[in-house]
Order: C-alpha cells, then structure tokens, then sequence
C-alpha cells in the first residue's frame, strides 16, 4: 500500500522535474524553427569531451556549454550539419562523433558484433552436430547388445 | 572427443566471461577525457586576443613564434593549474623554457591577483573568458600544455597537471626542437 503511494509520488515529482530538464535548450535562439531541430538533433549524436558518456545536450561542463553555444552560431551563421561535425572533428577528433565513421582505427569496434554472431552460430552448429552423431556412433552390434541391455532390465522389473 | 576437452569446451563461456570481466575491471576509475589531439602536426590556429595584464593590447598567434615553447591552459578555479604552478614558474626560471598562457574561462583581477601572489611564468597570457579560444585549440578543460616548436607548429599536447613526471618525455621533445633550431 504504501509502495503504491511512493509510485505514484515518484512519477508526479518526476513530471515535475522532467520539463526543467529539458528548459536548456530553448535558451538558445535560432533564425527558423527548423535549426532549432538541427539544434536538438546535432548535440544528441555529438559527445561531450570532457565526459565521454554523455553527449553535448546532457552535460552540464564548462566545455559542453561552450559547444553547444558554438554549434548554435556555427547553425545561424547558415553551416551545413556536415560543416558543423567536421569543425568538430577537427579539434577533438572522431571520438566526439557517438556515430564512428568506418575505418582503420574503429574496424575492431564495427567487426566485433559479426565476429560475435560467428561465434555463436559456429557453436550453435558445433554443439548441434554432435548430439546428432552420438546417436549414429553405435555399430549395429552396439545396438543390439543395447537392445539385449534395455529388455534384461526390463524383465525384473515386471516382477 | 575426450572428456577433458569436452570439459575444457563447456567451461569455455566461463573463461571468456571472466576475461571479459578482467577487462572491464581494468577500465574502473580510468579518465573518460578524451586525450587525443586533432591539432597535433598542424599549426597553431589563428586568433587575436587582449593579454591578461592589458585590454588594450592585442596578440595573435604570431607572438608565439619564433622559438620552440609551450602554451598552458590555465584559470583560477583549476585546482590542478595551482598544483602545476610552481613547476611552471621552476621550468620558466631556471630551465628558461618560453610559456606562453591561455586564460581560459576566468576574471580578470581574479588571474591578476593569482600571478602577483603565486609568480607569473609566462611571457604573456591570452585572456580568454569565453573559451573561444580554447575551442580553437579543441582544448577539453584545464590544465592542457601544448608544445610548439618555432615555427607554431604543434608537436606534442599534455592534458593534466605539468610535474616532475609528465614533464621529462615533454622535455625531450622541447631540447630536440631547440638543437633543430640553433
């Protein structure tokens, strides 16, 4: 009963709070509503640098409100979202992209999922194969002497 | 198939979970800031910024020039730049090592004050308080050393606290560039 009312009392604070969470963006002004889209949209897949785990939207660092302010004018000043990640490469590197591009350097982390799966579908046929053989190992005069084994133990059991 | 590999092949999701625990545990407490340099191997950007110690005079990068030296990022706020300050001013006396400093995200007096009472290694500051500057140099937070060498180019960046233990492999770098130069 009074877990009910901790639920419900979570969820309504959480309604609450969850509209000041997001008041951050819209102290940023754009020329046209679709930029601010660009806005929303370009801070979630960039990375916080100081922060590797959040992206620029989410972290509350000195540097992440720097680029967020900077992303904004680079978008009213009429730069392309390709313009605007590469000036961003361009100084912290591809790490502030949460999207890697495909190449030397990040091959490991786009192959290992294939590799994975490999992996598992080899051990799935590995493991499969074999129950399948035990059962065709046995010579006939295996199963035969098995077949005598099955019906003697059966006989005392009848009695 | 024996038995022994049959066991060894069923305990083998255990063992790779466990190295992959091995793993993951090494990654604990590591720095998430991300350390890797664009600006390395290319030259410093272009800006022009007032010093610290005046508004009214202008600096560009072209003031950095000239000889092998360091840029330091520093602010007030950094409790780290204060633990690498004396080493700085140590380096500039007696090793006589150019810094030139970037003021990053800071006061005025505040900065002032802090060179007055702490000593001022460097051959100016760039006052930087909007971190324009530091996106330039794709600077992370404070403290950051770059070394340059005489022509502006970016040799090498340190992020962190400048001590008897970073500094030496810096070092290096820096008496090279300075043989290459003389």
């Amino acid at each position: 009963m009074l877990n009910n009312y901790l639920v419900s009392a979570f969820f309504v604070l959480s309604m609450l709070v969850l509209p000041l969470a997001q008041a951050d963006i819209k102290s940023y002004e754009f020329a046209q509503p679709e930029m601010a889209e660009r806005f929303v949209d370009l801070t979630t897949v960039l990375r916080c640098p100081k922060c590797q785990n959040q992206n620029l939207a989410d972290s509350d660092s000195i540097i992440a409100k720097d680029l967020r302010s900077q992303v904004q004018t680079l978008i009213n000043s009429g730069q392309t979202d390709r313009q605007i990640t590469d000036f961003m490469v361009q100084r912290y590197g591809e790490v502030i992209l949460y999207d890697p591009p495909f190449n030397k350097g990040t091959l490991v982390l786009w192959l290992a999922p294939f590799g994975m799966l490999l992996i598992g579908l080899w051990a799935l046929w590995f493991f499969g194969r074999k129950s399948h053989d035990q059962g065709a190992m046995l010579t006939p005069s295996e199963q035969q002497r098995l077949a005598q084994l099955l019906a003697d133990n059966q006989a005392p059991n009848k009695d | 198939m024996t038995t022994t590999s049959k066991r060894l092949l069923m305990l083998s999701p255990m063992l790779i979970a466990f190295a992959l625990g091995l793993f993951l545990y090494e990654g604990i407490g590591k720095d998430l800031t991300i350390n890797e340099s664009s600006l390395i191997g290319q030259p410093l950007p272009q800006f022009i910024g007032q010093t610290l110690s005046s508004p009214s005079t202008a600096v560009t990068q072209a003031d950095m020039l000239g000889e092998p030296a360091l840029v330091n990022v520093w602010a007030t706020w950094c409790p780290t730049c204060r633990a690498e300050h004396e080493f700085l001013n140590a380096i500039a006396e007696q090793d006589k090592v150019r810094i030139f400093g970037v003021n990053y995200h800071d006061q005025r007096d505040a900065a002032q004050q802090w060179l007055q009472e702490l000593g001022n290694p460097y051959v100016f500051s760039v006052f930087d308080p909007k971190g324009s500057l530091g996106i330039e140099l794709g600077v992370v937070g404070a403290p950051e050393t770059y070394l340059i060498d005489a022509q502006g180019v970016v040799v090498d960046k340190l992020t962190g606290e400048l001590n008897e233990r970073t500094w030496p492999p810096l070092r290096d770098q820096y008496l090279q560039l300075l043989e290459a130069k003389n």
